[in-house]
Order: structure tokens, then sequence, then C-alpha cells
């Protein structure tokens, strides 16, 4: 069993060595956990996990490998309380659960459903196939087969009890494959700000001068230290008017937070790509710059950055005179190819989830090939790998 | 020997597990958590319960992971040098102690606390590896190992303000303190502030909370926070009723100052306070 849960916890991308399994072994053989399942919860998160970005992972890996087990040891007897269905209106559903409802035909149509079923079904159900219950293949309920089902309130609402720690997941807020929020915007800054400040030359380290020319006995001695000062110089592309609005907005505010750190910081905005003009105001009515000169003014040393979903029709990007808003001359890609070769450093950050729709979205394959795949996810982890390939 | 809080340190049931692997197995406990959440203080509080002494090694931006261990004086002895001392001719002498080499030669096994690690350069941890995995090391000066009589217990707090690397993760026992819920924060209340009348303790919870959840807080206000504005409530000798009162005046809680840290917040406060008042006016 031990072995699987480790298995399953790599598998879910927590990083665990065998270092910390036998760590962990080695805590279990000294009886820390004394045959409670709860403390081997606690010991085994002390020894495997190492970040609180990896809290949530795990407590849903741990619920995976040891569900049941608990329950088996109370006895199976264990009596339903009446109000075990009243969970369900305090549930609040995560996005994974979302984008499963989405797959049943949206939110709306599933809620009416599960308001028919509620009404028609007067009693605690397991197995079949249609009411709302456990271990059953209806999309309803919880523990059961319905790749597409809601997972209910699968704890709290089958014993009178507590729901199990780890099925409470608190550290959701703290895994970084999360969105960009005003919740975790603090990190980002602090990672923008250790990009800004990495590499430059070297100056004079007085201290250490000093230091070693005693060391010397008083023959001079210098030393040099690198030096600590800003030189990222970044020009920032932000796609508005679009459903991602909010999410720009978000991006927009975080570099310019970051603004001091930086040694110059240029904002453009555009429409779903790039064509000849952009533009300086959020807006788009005035202060219309042209994309040309645009390159020309700032040197190839500028950090390009582009932020946007990227998901348009892929004629806006292929052909002439496909932009949704005016008439272009050139197609998307000629435009994307001249900036991309005037800066070499460049990304692009997209705010819509990786996993969801990237594949699905010819746009975003085909912008992503044109930044030689370097295209992140607007999320902390995303925003790190960015900054990595920004400073190479 | 296992830790289980102390009479003014509430320990929860992970804290506890994490803090006794971490002394069974010998290893490092590396603690995370919100600022003001106790992560210094359970260092003392082992050390208290566990009745050893504590060597606490603050860190700054400008330690280096060798003042640890221990320093040659240089300086000191170029100047000894130019005087024509006679000490001058053993190295020794100039060679000073660190914490880590304090904690290794103590009598009975220390409580070591590292305070802050994140704070200094990015290469620190790295550089005490092989020192915290095998607790001995070098000193070139005078070609000595160092070696711990007993292994000390090492607590590790972090801010989170720079990433830890991983071969350093993988030798520590990991524990994140979680801001306390209500409960807990009663019992950590109650082990503070005995004396304290229960109605006003839970009028000022409330108001903590309410403070805490206020959104788009610059700082939320903390364990030790809270505590601080208790002792202030209590010397004040403030009645219940006076947090409860939810008039046109005293929306924003007595003495503020104790919970809200900056000008924004207080202000952000302000207006909530003023927004909700008006609606109920309404």
């Amino acid at each position: 069993m031990f072995p699987s849960f480790f298995l399953a916890l790599r598998d879910a991308r927590v990083p665990v060595s065998l270092k910390e399994y036998l760590t962990l072994m080695e805590a279990m053989r000294a009886g820390i956990a004394e045959y409670s399942l709860e403390d081997f919860y606690y010991l085994s998160r002390s020894c495997l996990v190492k970040d609180e970005r990896n809290l949530d992972k795990f407590d849903r890996v741990f619920g995976k490998c040891f569900e049941g087990i608990e329950s088996l040891a109370e006895g199976l007897e264990a009596e339903i309380p009446e109000d075990w269905l009243r969970a369900l209106a305090e549930r609040i559903l995560t996005e994974e659960e979302k984008a499963k409802i989405e797959s049943l035909g949206g939110w709306e149509k599933l809620m009416e459903t599960l308001k028919k079923r509620l009404e028609e079904q007067k009693e605690r159900h397991a197995g079949g196939s249609k009411w709302i219950g456990t271990a059953g293949t209806s999309p309803f309920g919880a523990y059961g087969y319905n790749p597409e089902g809601v997972r209910i309130g699968q704890d709290g609402s089958r014993h009178r009890r507590a729901v199990k720690v780890w099925d409470k997941r608190e550290f959701k807020n703290f895994d970084d494959t999360a969105e960009l929020g005003t919740r975790n915007i603090k990190v980002a800054l602090r990672r923008l700000r250790r990009w800004a400040r990495q590499g430059a030359a070297t100056e004079l380290d007085l201290p250490g001068t000093i230091n070693s020319t005693a060391r010397n006995a008083g023959s001079l001695d210098l030393r040099m230290v690198p030096e600590r000062h800003n030189s990222v110089k970044v020009l920032l592309f932000l796609d508005v008017g679009g459903s991602m609005d909010d999410h720009i907005r978000t991006c927009d505010e975080l570099f310019s937070a970051a603004r001091s750190e930086f040694k110059h910081l240029e904002h453009y905005y555009f429409h779903n790509c790039v064509y000849e003009g952009v533009w300086r105001d959020n807006r788009r009515r005035d202060e219309r710059a042209e994309t040309w000169s645009v390159i020309n003014t700032y040197p190839a040393d500028y950090k390009l950055v582009f932020v946007g979903d990227a998901s348009m029709s892929p004629y806006e990007i292929a052909y002439p005179g496909a932009s949704v808003e005016h008439w272009n001359e050139e197609a998307g890609t000629v435009w994307m190819q001249r900036i991309l070769g005037a800066f070499p450093h460049a990304v692009w950050l997209n705010p819509v989830a990786k996993q969801d729709s990237w594949d699905y979205t010819p746009s975003i394959g085909m912008i992503r090939q044109l930044m030689n795949g370097r295209m992140f996810p607007l999320t902390l982890a995303g925003l790190d790998s960015a900054m990595r390939e920004l400073s190479r | 020997m296992s830790f289980r809080g102390t009479d003014t340190y509430i320990a929860t049931d992970d804290l506890r597990v994490a803090v006794n692997a971490a002394i069974a197995l010998e290893r490092p406990l590396l603690v995370k958590g919100e600022p003001g959440t106790g992560k210094t203080i359970l260092a003392h509080e082992i050390a208290k319960s566990l009745n050893k002494p504590l060597i606490q090694w603050h860190i700054k931006s400008t330690i280096k992971a060798q003042q640890g261990l221990y320093e040659y004086d240089a300086v000191s002895r170029l100047r000894d040098s130019q005087l024509g001392e006679a000490r001058v001719h053993d190295i020794g002498n100039y060679i000073v102690r660190g914490k880590l080499w304090e904690a290794f030669e103590a009598d009975s096994a220390p409580v070591l606390l590292i305070d802050e690690i994140d704070k200094a350069d990015i290469e620190f941890p790295n550089d005490l590896l092989l020192e915290l995995d095998r607790m001995e090391f070098y000193v070139y000066e005078t070609r000595q190992t160092i070696k711990a009589r007993q292994r000390p217990v090492v607590v590790i707090t972090s801010n989170n303000e720079k990433e830890l690397p991983d071969a350093f993760l993988r030798r520590c026992f990991f524990h994140y303190i979680r801001f306390p819920d209500r409960d807990t924060m009663q019992r950590i209340v109650d082990v503070h502030f005995p004396k304290l009348r229960h109605d006003l303790v839970r009028e000022a919870l409330t108001v903590f909370y309410e403070v805490r959840d206020t959104p788009g807080l610059k700082k939320k206000p903390s364990t030790s926070e809270l505590l601080d504005w208790l002792k202030l409530l209590m010397v004040e000798d403030m009645p219940p009723e006076a947090l409860r009162a939810k008039d046109a005046k005293t929306m924003i809680p007595p003495l503020h100052g104790a919970l809200l840290k900056n000008e924004q917040d207080i202000h952000l406060f302000e207006r909530l306070a003023f927004m909700a008042r008006r609606e109920r006016g309404n």
C-alpha cells in the first residue's frame, strides 16, 4: 500500500524522493504515528511535502489512496444522519468540478436535474444508476463511477463526524498551478522582482577586499561581487477587449507593481493578434502607435511579454484582411514574426488554463508555434518558467 | 521525550506529530506560515517543554553560512601582528565560534533555532547541507573536525521570501502553520489570558475574525496582533459592550491600532464600516 501511495504522489507531481520515503518508513518504525490514521496523515505530510504549494495535491492523493480505511474500522453500520443531503447546498464546487459540469451540458441544466431528483428522492440511496447516493453510476452523488459525476460532500454526509482533514483541502490556495488572483499576486510579484535582479556586471566588494587584504597580511587583494542593479527592460503587449479582460488587468497590475524593479517598462495594447498598429491606452482609442515604429524604437535587449488568450479564429492570424476590427494588409503571422525577429527574448502568457483547451483551440496552437513553444499559463508556476525562459 | 505543547503554547495535532517526528529522527524541522502565527515561539516552547537550552541564530541578508560554523578574525590578527603580540602565532586564537559550533559542543543537546532562513542569500541553505545532515564540519585553519556531541533539535523558520533548494528540503521535516480556527484561537487566548472575561473574549474574537475577513486588507492581523489587542483591551478595562456596540461612532473596533497596522487598511475598514452603516440605516 505504501509504495503505491508513493507512486501515486509522484504521478500527481508532488516532488517526493526515495530519501523522503525512507524517512517516512523510519518514522513509522519509530512509532510516531501510533496506529492512528490521522497521525499517519500528519506524519506523512510532514515527511513527504516540503512546500505548501504541494499540500493540496498531497491531500487529494492521500484521500484517494486511503479512502475507506477509516470507515472500515468504524464498522459499516454507521448511522445515516437525516440531514445528510443538506451538505449539498453548502458544498462549493471547485474549478475542476465546474469543468466537469460543463461536460454535462452546463451548470443550469445540471442543477435543475439535481433539484428534480432531490425532490423525487425521499431516502438515502446506494448503488443504482439514477438516484443521488453513493457508489452508484449516476452523475450525482459520491464514490460513483461516472467520470462526469459531481462529487458531493463525499465524507461530510456519510457519517456523523467532521469532514476528514485531507478532504477539507485547506491548502488549495497555495497550489501554484492555480490562476493568478489577488491572493497570490504578492508571490508572483516576488518572482518578478527576483527575475529583475538577475544578471549584471561586477563591482568592487569593499568589505571583501579589506577582509582578504587583512588575510594577506597587508598586501592588497581586490575582491569583486556581482552588482545588484535592475537591468531588465520589459515590453508588455496586452490583449484587451475580450473575455479575458480580468486576467489581463491582473497581469497589467502585476507588472506595473513591479515597475520599480525594471529599468524600463512599456505597455502596449492590442486585440486578439498584433497587426500594423498597437495602442498605448487600454481603451484603444487614441495614442495609436505603428508597430513598425515600436520595433524600431526599442533595442533588441528588451524582453517581450505578450499576455492574451490567443483564442480567435485561425484566419485572424493566418490571412490578410481577417482582423475582426479593421482591414489588415498583412497577416498576423507576418507581424508576429517581425516582432519576434526584433526581440529574441519573448514569451506569451496565456490566462486560459493549459489542460483545458490549449490543444483544442487551433489559434492557440498557431500562436504557440509562432512563439516556438514559449507560451506559458498565467499561473505562478507558468510565470516562473516564463521568467526563467526570458532570463536565459 | 515528546512534545505536547506547553501551558503557554497550543500545539495542534499536526504540529505535534511533525515536531515529534523531527525530534525522534533527529532531522531539522522547517516551519512556514503567515507572519505572527508563532513560528519562532515554537522553538522557544520546544526548548522549554523538553527542558533544553535554546540557541538562537537570527538570519539577516548579509549573513553567510560560514558564520554559523566559525569565523577567522583575520583583521584582529593583522593588528596583533603589527603590534607584535605573541598570540599572533597561534591561529586558533583568532577562530571565533559560530552558533552551530556552540550547539554542537554543548553539554546537553540544545534546541537550535535558525530563524528566517529565507532572508539569507540563496546559497545559504546549500552551504549548510552537510553540516545539518552529519552534524559535523571541518575547520580548515586549525585542521580539526568539530562533531556534535549530541545532535541538537534544529528548528528552521521561513517566511517564504525565497525558495529553498530541493536538496535542503529533502533533509527536513516540514510543517506549515495554518492560521488557527476559532476554537484553537480561543484556546490560545485562554492560555495567554486565563483571567480574561469570557464574554469579552467572545466579542473580541468575533470582531477579530470580522476584521480578518475584510476583503482587500494589505496586512491581515494575526495571532500575535490579537494577543496584543486583548492585552490593550484588558489594560483599558474595556467592557464587552463596547465591542458589541454597532452604533455610528464605534463601527471601528476600539484601539484598532493594534490590529490594523497600515493607513490604507484603516481607511478601507472605515469606508466599509461607513457603507455597512448606511445600508443598515435604510
